[in-house]
């Protein structure tokens, strides 16, 4: 129960924007200022076809234009996609589908006063999605059913596509498919981009110490007219949380875009009142917990569902959310995607039910059913606090609670990741998805055996061939019934993976940062074009 | 002098080949590479093939013998290599941080320094009354204190002591949450002021610590040099107790102390891991902790490097003092 002094700070906390991102926008910005702000990780390189660390996004997005974008002014939408380079709004597919034709604005200009035009899209795309021999993309896969992607004129790029798929536009609206420049990669290379910086964006690249901070000021040529309205801003890299949480205090930076657990939310706002901003939204990152089925008794699937069964969801929410980075309870699908199961859906799901001594009861008779009532295993966990150690501590207790004998094994990242992928030597492993774009039909690949993010360690044809028939359909009614099909077999009749909680994003602000809204991922809506200082 | 110097000089290489060899195959017997971390460490999805590709470009799939001939060769090249994690060359990266870390070095032992042996002075001729008590509760104090603890507290302490300030002065000199350290590297010569106010703080919480240590050595090098005979005849020839503690006693209790110093100094170069994150100083010892959790295999290796030959040459400067403080020593 919150301290009533709390709760009256709380109160008058400014916004807290829940889920909706309710933080309203004044009509008229103000130009001016330098946003400072504090990043959690650091910067490899600076390609971003390459990379996948939000601790390169941040800093270096601002420089950056893209085809589309999540709407930044709607960004807790996960279908509402907008133009950046291209203009006419995001175009329907022709040819069943298997066509979008996108028309590129004449008004986009690079850093360095070229004109931005098709055949840089289409060179910047091709990099991504047909990288040459040797040159790494990180997001290549996510592009399965592109064939080609040409710029028949400098103002149009054409996408041809082997099979209409819905998962193809949130894919391109990846907030890190930045937009290179063909001369320069047909010259160097994408090397040159991973240690250089030539954009397009709202922001012109002015200097990175590395390890420290990375300062961008104004495009005046920016292509949306009027923006950006800050004259420049500074990224500082800041790896403890206990520091970026002081440095808000402190007006040192002014937000950090990642995210807080709750009790820095908490002590923010207890400390500044109405200075800080609150706001809050669902994550699309997963945490879960994964059965070794190379390892016995996990190539059972009671054994698997009692797993399931005996965690409280529901519960765990409710206190959880407390204290750690988690909150919503959800299917495979990011909750309130179009595409994820209804509460009522969900219920019907192993694990799922509100009933939780009903859920135990189920487990200890699956677990007697197959001769493990007493199953002792040791829960591998990443020696990280926010959300994993948390969790994983709440999951121990949870399993203890049908009469498992469950202890933990904590490792750092690196020994972590060479468990799950070389090693292969744990019993049920803490284990986590975590995407950018709401792009549900590419996100739950994670469940699928053949993934190369799935550690479980099974062969499961037809929930590939149900992910095959997904991919493939056009229709987002048929989606959604496979969905459902998919959701069912990979959760509950063969509990391949557990399903923990979703996590929760909370970013306290300082209140004169204005015109940034929260989306469901710490990549997303990192242009800065549309923030202001008041 | 020069023959025992150019002899040290010499004994040193197989040391630093020890060395490299030693942190070479310790880096990779801890499971896990670069490239997974890379790739798969925030959860998103993960190509294999992409790994491979990572890994073939970082030369992970070499042999170990190849890996460590590249890692030995480049000393003979004077080409140290890149960061596996960033791409930069690895003297690039280090430039930039060492001027941090020697400053922060520098005014640690500084702050150490003019703590410590005043304090063991008096502890050593106040022997066992108050004030020698109070000096070694202050010493255990620093050695017993976590850095990252009283870092954190003095980040917190200047918080709230500034939050109060502005409370009362209405803003006007700190700001409304108070007031900390710059976050982000401030030169010196563009700043010095800002530089001060951001160095000065881990200095002191770094100097705490380190001037326990060297309070102790004075103390008991003192205590021990007071009992001399030489000591007694000075004062049997009627010489004031001032110019008997500084000409003859202090001068000759330096030499454990000095020795203590250097050693400290090296370490304080690449070794305040926890301080400099607890500060967030872009200084080597943050570089040293975040090459060890990427595991960036030649980062890392490079700067256990760096700070082996600051130790050997750290010790070969303090034996040279040696000579200097002490005219009996000789190296012939």
């Amino acid at each position: 129960m919150r301290h009533p002094t709390f709760a009256k700070a709380l109160l008058v906390a400014g916004s807290i924007a829940l889920g909706l991102g309710a933080v309203s926008t004044a009509s008229a910005q103000k130009t001016g200022g330098i946003l400072n702000f504090v990043v959690g990780s650091k910067i490899p390189s600076y390609d971003a076809h390459r990379e996948t660390t939000f601790g390169m996004v941040h800093p270096l997005a601002p420089f950056y234009s893209v085809l589309i974008r999540v709407n930044p002014e709607n960004p807790q939408s996960a279908t509402d996609f907008v133009c950046d380079l291209c203009v006419g709004g995001v175009p329907k597919p022709t040819n069943d589908g298997k066509t979008y034709t996108f028309k590129i604005r004449d008004n986009a200009k690079w850093h360095d006063g070229d004109p931005v035009t098709a055949h840089d899209v289409a060179a910047s795309f091709n990099n991504v999605i047909f990288p040459k021999e040797g040159v790494p993309s990180a997001r290549k896969a996510f592009f399965r059913m592109v064939k080609s992607v040409t710029a028949p004129d400098d103002s149009t790029v054409v996408f041809d596509l082997e099979f209409p798929s819905g998962a193809f536009i949130p894919a391109v609206a990846g907030p890190q498919n930045w937009i290179y420049k063909k001369a320069i990669l047909d010259k160097d290379g994408t090397d040159w981009y991973a240690k250089n910086v030539m954009g397009s964006g709202p922001f012109i690249f002015v200097t990175h110490e590395p390890g420290s901070y990375v300062e961008g000021k104004k495009n005046p040529d920016y292509h949306h007219k009027g923006q950006p309205y800050l004259d420049g801003f500074k990224a500082v890299a800041a790896p403890k949380m206990a520091l970026r949480t002081q440095a808000i205090r402190s007006n040192r930076a002014a937000i950090e875009f990642r995210g807080f657990p709750p009790k820095a939310r908490d002590d923010l706002v207890k400390a500044l009142g109405d200075k800080i901003t609150v706001q809050e939204s669902d994550w699309n990152c997963v945490l879960l917990s994964t059965p070794n089925q190379k390892v016995k008794p996990y190539d059972d699937p009671k054994v698997r569902q009692a797993l399931t069964l005996a965690v409280d969801r529901w519960g765990g929410s409710k206190y959880l959310s407390n204290i750690a980075i988690v909150k919503s309870v959800g299917g495979v699908v990011f909750p309130s995607h179009p595409l994820a199961a209804t509460k009522e859906e969900m219920t019907k799901l192993m694990g799922y039910g509100e009933d939780m001594a009903a859920n135990r009861e189920m487990a200890k008779k699956l677990l007697k059913e197959a001769g493990h009532e007493n199953l002792k295993f040791t829960l591998h966990n990443r020696g990280v606090d926010q959300p994993y150690k948390v969790v994983g501590t709440w999951l121990v207790d949870q399993y203890r609670k049908v009469g498992m004998d469950v202890d933990q094994r904590v490792q750092p990242t690196t020994p972590f990741y060479a468990t799950l992928r070389k090693k292969k030597d744990f019993d049920v492993s803490i284990d986590f998805n975590c995407q950018s774009v709401i792009n549900p039909i590419s996100d739950v690949t994670k469940f699928l055996g053949s993934a190369g993010n799935n550690y479980g360690q099974y062969d499961d044809q037809p929930l590939e061939d149900i992910y095959n028939k997904l991919l493939r359909s056009g229709d987002e009614a048929e989606q959604r019934t496979l969905m459902r099909e998919y959701e069912t077999r990979a959760i509950s009749d063969q509990a391949h993976i557990a399903i923990t909680l979703w996590w929760y994003k909370i970013n306290p602000h300082r209140s004169y940062v204005k015109g940034w809204k929260i989306a469901p991922s710490h990549y997303l809506n990192q242009q800065l074009d549309n923030v202001w200082l008041d | 002098m020069s023959k025992y110097i150019l002899k040290r000089l010499l004994l040193a290489i197989p040391t630093l080949i020890g060395a490299a060899l030693f942190v070479f195959l310790l880096l990779r017997a801890v499971p896990g590479d670069i490239c997974e971390v890379r790739m798969g460490g925030e959860g998103a999805y993960v190509d294999e093939e992409q790994i491979q590709l990572c890994r073939d470009k970082l030369g992970l799939n070499d042999s170990l013998v190849k890996q460590f001939g590249s890692f030995i060769g480049g000393y003979l090249t004077f080409d140290l290599g890149e960061s596996m994690w960033t791409g930069r060359a690895v003297t690039e990266e280090i430039s930039l941080r060492f001027k941090l870390s020697l400053q922060l070095a520098i005014m640690t032992t500084l702050v150490a320094a003019l703590i410590a042996i005043p304090l063991g002075v008096i502890s050593a001729i106040k022997q066992n009354t108050w004030i020698d008590y109070a000096v070694r509760v202050f010493s255990i104090s620093g050695i017993a204190m976590p850095s990252f603890w009283l870092g954190l507290m003095v980040i917190l302490g200047l918080l709230l002591s500034t939050e109060w300030l502005s409370s009362v002065t209405e803003g006007r000199w700190f700001p409304d949450g108070g007031w900390m350290p710059p976050i982000e590297y401030v030169s010196p010569f563009k700043d010095p002021f800002g530089n001060f106010a951001q160095l000065i703080w881990p200095a002191l919480a770094t100097g705490w610590r380190y001037s326990a240590v060297v309070a102790r050595m004075t103390r008991s090098a003192m205590l021990e040099v007071l009992r001399e005979d030489y000591v007694r005849t000075a004062r049997a020839k009627g010489l004031l107790n001032k110019l008997v503690i500084n000409r003859h006693a202090l001068r000759n209790a330096m030499l454990p102390v000095i020795t203590v110093l250097g050693i400290e100094f090296a370490f304080l170069i690449g070794g305040l891991v926890v301080t400099e994150q607890v500060f967030n100083l872009n200084g080597l010892g943050k570089l040293f902790a975040e090459s060890v959790l990427n595991a960036d295999y030649n980062m890392t290796q490079q700067l256990v490097m760096l700070v082996v030959l600051l130790f050997v040459l750290t010790n070969l400067v303090v034996d040279v003092l040696y000579a200097w403080l002490d005219p009996r020593i000789r190296y012939s």
